[in-house]
């Protein structure tokens, strides 16, 4: 698959945690890279790696997570090779992340202006005066009415939208190449959700930047993601343009996601699942990591690991199906789901 | 771009900053404590006196009067004259501003080398911590008056000496409140957002972390003034503090020890000084401790 120039590009990268219960694989040779001024979505599960793949990103890993292998290459520069004081100049100046809880990612005893001011302060070494006269700007890109006022407002007096509204704020104020958001609109409800999206989406056709949005939820995906990366158990199982993606899904996996959708069009008593359980990263199967809840799982695919594969030029998919060496019947992922998961 | 969303239950508040709204509250629910109030008032009288005490009073608390030795008290001499003829009264007076001296800068030494400590320990974790944490174990595992009675030992009896003595006990207290704080902030997802936001360490913690952990630093620190007080009666007494004829109040209490069934009131007049004041730091401080638990609603 070609992609035209990109500003991130990850390779193999593998993250893991050293417990006293050993070696935990949480990121496990995730490659993906983000198109410039484009969207990347990163789907999956809780517990998927989807979320220490964007804190590796940014080196910001708790111990005892550590980044063990792989390559991780922001506009040519090698990340993974700087130092802790050469990411600080990197982080919230040229790569932004906005985190999933805004009730909690504001510092409760400061100001929306004074947070957002540090930005400036930080990055740009500006005075606190020219700072806040900065954040008022930001504010009022970012739709937040009576800005004046905001600047002055502490994050209790903020309803979870507009805190979230701030955080984008902040993130923004430096006007970074690369936006990671970690599931943005998760704690917000519906309609809420939508503005943010909106917002985000028109923002970063205005500031040129490029986005990684984080999500479980496919319906974001379709609404703002230009290429989606769906991910289990630590690695890419699937990755798509988005029109692709929803339109012919060839993982099993990605399949029975967008079948446990819940759908208006028709009448449904019950919503499709996936059967059984995610499985626990310290004890994950030998062969496809699906396996186990793969309606169509042989002997192959329980022994074996499949490779992430380009099978044309618009799907890269990471199972035994569309592999030569496939010992299963000719199935069609998409339409025999159903009926498989059912036997 | 979005439209405009209007958010009416924030509009036209007053701006309220939390952390002053905390010690607001923490004040309402102090005042209708009248315990600690009363602690709270005579620690402003002690302090008051302590700085235009000496003013008002016109006798010398150190030169001897041969003539007017072991006086009881009178009229004349309120609180009686010791055994030297010194006016008891003058003494307490001008020895208030020595413990009061000793008590605020010992805790304020221990509390910023503990705070540090404590931060330090909590923040950067791991081989920091344990190594931190371990020492101030070592400290702690010393009864207080013991390490202090040591530190003075080996350093000299004086004031200074002993304010460093308590100063080096007061530390892990400190350190190890400061820690336990430390790492529970350090956890909330906006300390993840700055660090995200290319924050430095020194940053986060003096910015971010230390602003949200000052509750119980204030607490330990108004309690820690009535032991630290104690301990440096304790050592004077034991004349390793404030030497003679320094009107130290340990100092005084010993020096009354010897005319104790005889003369009470030398020995007895500075012991009840610094049972007072004593008293006065830890009843206003275990009002504060409870003023600022959320748990306890008054």
């Amino acid at each position: 698959m070609e992609n035209p120039k990109s500003i991130i590009k990850v390779e193999e990268l593998q993250t893991s945690f050293y417990t006293h219960k050993g070696e935990i694989k949480a990121v496990d040779g995730v490659s993906f890279d983000v198109p410039s001024g484009k969207t990347l979505g990163i789907v999956g599960e809780s517990g998927s790696g989807k979320s220490i793949t964007s804190l590796s990103i940014m080196r910001l890993l708790e111990d005892p997570g550590k980044i063990k292998g792989g390559k991780i290459t922001f506009n040519g520069e090698d990340l993974l090779a700087k130092s802790e004081s050469n990411m600080r100049t990197i982080r919230g100046n040229r790569i932004s992340m906005i985190f999933q809880e805004p009730m909690t990612s504001l510092n409760p005893v400061f100001t929306i202006g004074d947070q957002i001011a540090e930005s400036y302060m930080i990055h740009e070494g500006l005075s606190k005066k020219q700072a806040l006269r900065k954040a008022l700007g930001m504010l009022e890109l970012v739709g937040i009415p009576s800005p004046k006022d905001r600047l002055k407002a502490y994050p209790h007096e903020l309803s979870g939208g507009m805190r979230q509204r701030a955080m984008i704020a902040i993130a923004l104020a430096c006007n970074p190449e690369l936006l990671i958001a970690d599931e943005p609109t998760t704690a917000l409800d519906v309609t809420i959700q939508a503005q943010i999206l909106r917002l985000i989406n028109g923002l970063q056709e205005e500031l040129g930047m490029s986005m990684m949005l984080i999500t479980h939820d496919l319906g974001v995906v379709a609404e703002t993601c230009d290429y989606v990366a769906v991910m289990y158990a630590g690695k890419i199982v699937e990755y798509a343009d988005v029109d692709t993606l929803f339109k012919s899904p060839k993982h099993p996996y990605t399949v029975g996601l967008l079948q446990s959708l819940p759908r208006h069009d028709i009448d449904q008593d019950e919503l499709n699942v996936i059967k059984g359980m995610v499985p626990r990263p310290d004890d994950l199967p030998e062969g496809c990591r699906f396996a186990p809840r793969c309606p169509f799982a042989t002997r192959l695919c329980e022994e074996k690991l499949p490779s992430l594969d380009d099978i044309d030029d618009k799907n890269q998919v990471r199972c035994w199906i569309y592999n030569d060496q496939w010992d299963g019947p000719e199935v069609n992922v998409k339409d025999d789901y159903r009926t498989a998961q059912s036997d | 771009m979005p439209e405009t969303t209007v958010n009416v239950s924030t509009q036209n508040t007053k701006r309220i900053n939390p952390q002053l709204e905390n010690f607001k509250t923490m004040w309402r629910k102090l005042k209708t404590n009248r315990v600690a109030m009363a602690g709270g008032i005579l620690i402003l009288f002690f302090i008051l006196v302590s700085f235009i005490g000496p003013l008002l009073t016109s006798l010398d608390p150190n030169s001897p009067d041969v003539s007017s030795r072991l006086q009881s008290p009178s009229s004349e001499h309120w609180f009686g004259t010791d055994n030297h003829g010194r006016d008891i009264f003058t003494r307490i007076i001008h020895g208030m501003s020595i413990t009061l001296y000793i008590g605020f800068s010992s805790v304020a030494i221990g509390m910023v080398v503990g705070v540090f400590i404590g931060i330090m320990a909590g923040y950067y974790g791991k081989r920091t911590d344990a190594i931190l944490m371990r020492i101030m174990d070592v400290f702690l595992a010393f009864p207080g008056i013991l390490l202090a009675l040591g530190i003075v030992a080996v350093l000299g009896g004086s004031i200074n000496n002993v304010i460093i003595a308590i100063a080096i006990f007061s530390i892990p207290v400190f350190a190890r409140i400061v820690r336990g704080s430390t790492l529970s902030v350090k956890k909330l997802e906006y300390i993840d957002a700055v660090r995200a936001l290319g924050a430095s360490d020194a940053r986060i913690i003096f910015r971010h972390i230390l602003p949200n952990i000052l509750s119980p630093i204030i607490v330990q620190a108004t309690l820690r003034v009535a032991t630290a007080v104690l301990t440096a009666s304790g050592l004077s007494f034991l004349g390793l503090g404030a030497q003679p004829p320094t009107p130290e109040w340990g100092a005084m209490l010993a020096a009354g020890r010897n005319y104790m069934w005889e003369y009470p009131h030398i020995a007895l007049f500075p012991g009840l000084a610094i049972v007072a004041v004593v008293l006065a730091f830890n009843l206003f401080g275990d009002g504060v401790r409870d003023a600022l638990d959320p748990k306890i609603k008054s």
